[in-house]
């Protein structure tokens, strides 16, 4: 029933990672749809869908593995999280902020927004030539969009 | 293959969707008692508060079932199960013949026999979409509120209800809110937050009866009220396959296949026991993602896929009037705890293994916690210390963690710029 499966997913390397946090600045800029990254970031304190975890030198990023079991799609209270095409995607509209995605997700890989709903990696693809904005920022090579084996 | 499910909640909706992964031929009819396309049931307190509405509270797209093939007898109750036969006989008189059954018939609300109790008119259930509307129905500007029971589903009604400009009293036996997933610290947290928000309580006490609409306490206090609301707990709902001669306890007993006793006839959902990984007990455990993961191991072994389900825990994700709880797993064990007044942590763990937490306020990344609870995660192989202060993949090792994001980059399209850091 599903078309056009996205098999690609954003992988980390953290052997790569620099712990620069561009990919927390690409990612909150992608959902703001503005043109210009110094511009649409200016005095806002970024709420990103990827976070670096950093500590005693070492650092790597989490976003959504969009997973082939997804817990959080199975929890969800309300619906609002679904799968399809191999991407996991909030209704915003729908969901309710109960938070049982974050209780049941393994990686830490949803956070609440600014408004209460949820959020998480979407796979900004759509609008970003077909690559995530965290990976084709990323200045080392750190976060690859890839389809890998499962 | 005919699927019958009796059920039309989360636990069917799991089922349905698993089975057609597997089969998209095969004949599903959904027998379920509310006239509604399939709803969240959870949301009934965000639909007092004017935060959700009927269209966005359904649980599935309103082309569910045509996508998904299904059968609709809705109004209708299953009355009996003819095990011989392998059919179901309907309260209209109808039989519908099943060569896979699905019980997915969730719990009632339990109304305790309180002498007084049958008198009275204005008294609610709060578990059904029919439920809140009849409650919504009966609220005007002023009215006290008596709500009988201080657990998640009377305090989410009071939440719903609070922007009613109602007055909102809570009475239950147990000496505490939240008694089923909150120990007596965070609960006694918990509760003040809610008296700062106007809920009165009347805790340790139980109504020993109604004098029209005056409670009386088994203290001798009295509380006049207007409506009354019941939220004592829920039952599951076993008799079809307990008048069917199938295993039965307070739930249907099932096992990690989601089978009940009774060739053929698998259970999912509120109505039924299952193990709890996190203590080993066989218990009711009547959450919503407990649901749709039965109700899916269900629908795929009834598709003919053999799916194991043996990693239930009870887990609740709850707001309260902005502040939010989050609470997985048994409360056993030392404890790691942390707690500044506005948030609250605390973390259960014994042999090498970590049991349970609370998590008030402070949330983030909880599900890190409710994966070393259903994994059984040795702590000796993660660094728990960290873990305990700060939720994430950074207390495993480089090896889980290269696995978990994803494995070794490959060399050739991994650093264009290649310098290797953290080594």
């Amino acid at each position: 029933m599903v078309v056009n499966c996205q098999l690609k997913r954003v992988y980390v390397n953290e052997k790569w990672c620099l712990g620069c946090h561009l990919c927390e600045y690409y990612c909150a800029f992608a959902s703001t749809g503005e043109k210009d990254m110094a511009r649409a970031l200016k005095d806002i304190r970024i709420n990103p869908r990827i976070r670096v975890e950093e500590r005693n030198g070492i650092s790597f990023a989490v976003s959504c593995r969009h997973c082939t079991e997804p817990l959080c799609v199975k929890g969800c209270i309300t619906g609002a999280l679904s799968k399809s095409g191999g991407i996991i995607t909030v209704d915003r509209n729908r969901c309710i902020g109960c938070y049982t995605c974050i209780l049941s997700c393994p990686y830490g890989a949803v956070s609440p927004s600014e408004d209460g709903a949820i959020q998480k990696c979407e796979l900004c693809i759509k609008t970003h030539e077909g690559t995530p904005r965290c990976v084709s920022g990323c200045p080392n090579g750190a976060i690859v969009f890839e389809e890998r084996g499962e | 293959m005919k699927y019958v499910i009796i059920g039309n909640s989360t636990a069917a909706v799991g089922a349905v969707e698993a089975i057609r992964r597997n089969d998209r031929n095969g004949r599903i009819v959904i027998i379920g008692n509310e006239k509604y396309h399939v709803y969240s049931r959870p949301l009934i307190s965000y639909l007092l508060l004017g935060k959700t509405d009927e269209e966005r509270m359904k649980y599935r797209g309103d082309d569910f079932y045509s996508t998904h093939q299904c059968e609709l007898k809705l109004g209708r109750t299953a009355q009996k199960i003819d095990v011989e036969q392998k059919c179901v006989i309907l309260d209209n008189g109808e039989t519908e013949s099943y060569d896979r059954l699905l019980l997915a018939t969730g719990s009632s609300p339990v109304v305790p026999p309180i002498p007084g109790l049958d008198k009275m008119e204005k008294k609610f259930t709060f578990t059904t979409l029919d439920d809140a509307r009849a409650l919504e129905e009966a609220l005007f500007e002023g009215a006290r509120v008596l709500i009988l029971g201080a657990g998640l589903i009377g305090l989410k009604c009071a939440e719903g209800i609070s922007k009613k400009k109602v007055e909102i009293i809570c009475v239950d036996l147990s000496p505490k809110v939240l008694s089923s997933i909150l120990d007596d610290q965070s609960s006694e947290m918990v509760r003040k937050h809610l008296e700062d928000h106007h809920i009165r309580f009347y805790l340790g006490r139980q109504v020993t009866g109604f004098e029209g609409y005056t409670a009386v306490l088994n203290d001798g206090t009295q509380i006049p009220f207007d409506v009354l609301v019941l939220a004592v707990g829920v039952r599951p709902n076993i008799s079809l396959l307990r008048d069917a001669g199938g295993r039965t306890n307070r739930g249907i007993l099932i096992d990690d296949h989601c089978r009940t006793s009774i060739p053929d006839i698998y259970a999912a959902g509120d109505c039924c026991e299952s193990l709890d990984v996190s203590s080993g007990e066989t218990k009711i455990m009547a959450l919503l993602p407990n649901a749709y993961m039965q109700g899916e191991c269900a629908g795929m072994n009834m598709s003919g896929v053999d799916y194991v389900f043996d990693k239930a825990i009870p887990m609740n994700a709850i707001g309260l009037f902005g502040k939010h709880i989050i609470t997985a797993g048994t409360y056993k064990g030392d404890t790691y705890f942390e707690s500044d007044g506005e948030h609250f942590k605390k973390l259960f763990y014994s042999d090498n293994k970590l049991n349970g937490f609370i998590l008030i306020g402070n949330i983030e990344k909880a599900g890190i916690y409710t994966a070393l609870i259903r994994e059984k995660t040795p702590l000796d192989t993660i660094d728990f210390e960290l873990i305990c202060q700060t939720p994430g993949l950074m207390a495993f090792s480089r090896e889980t963690r290269a696995e978990k994001l994803g494995g070794v980059v490959n060399v050739s399209v991994s650093s264009p710029i290649g310098i290797s850091c953290a080594e």
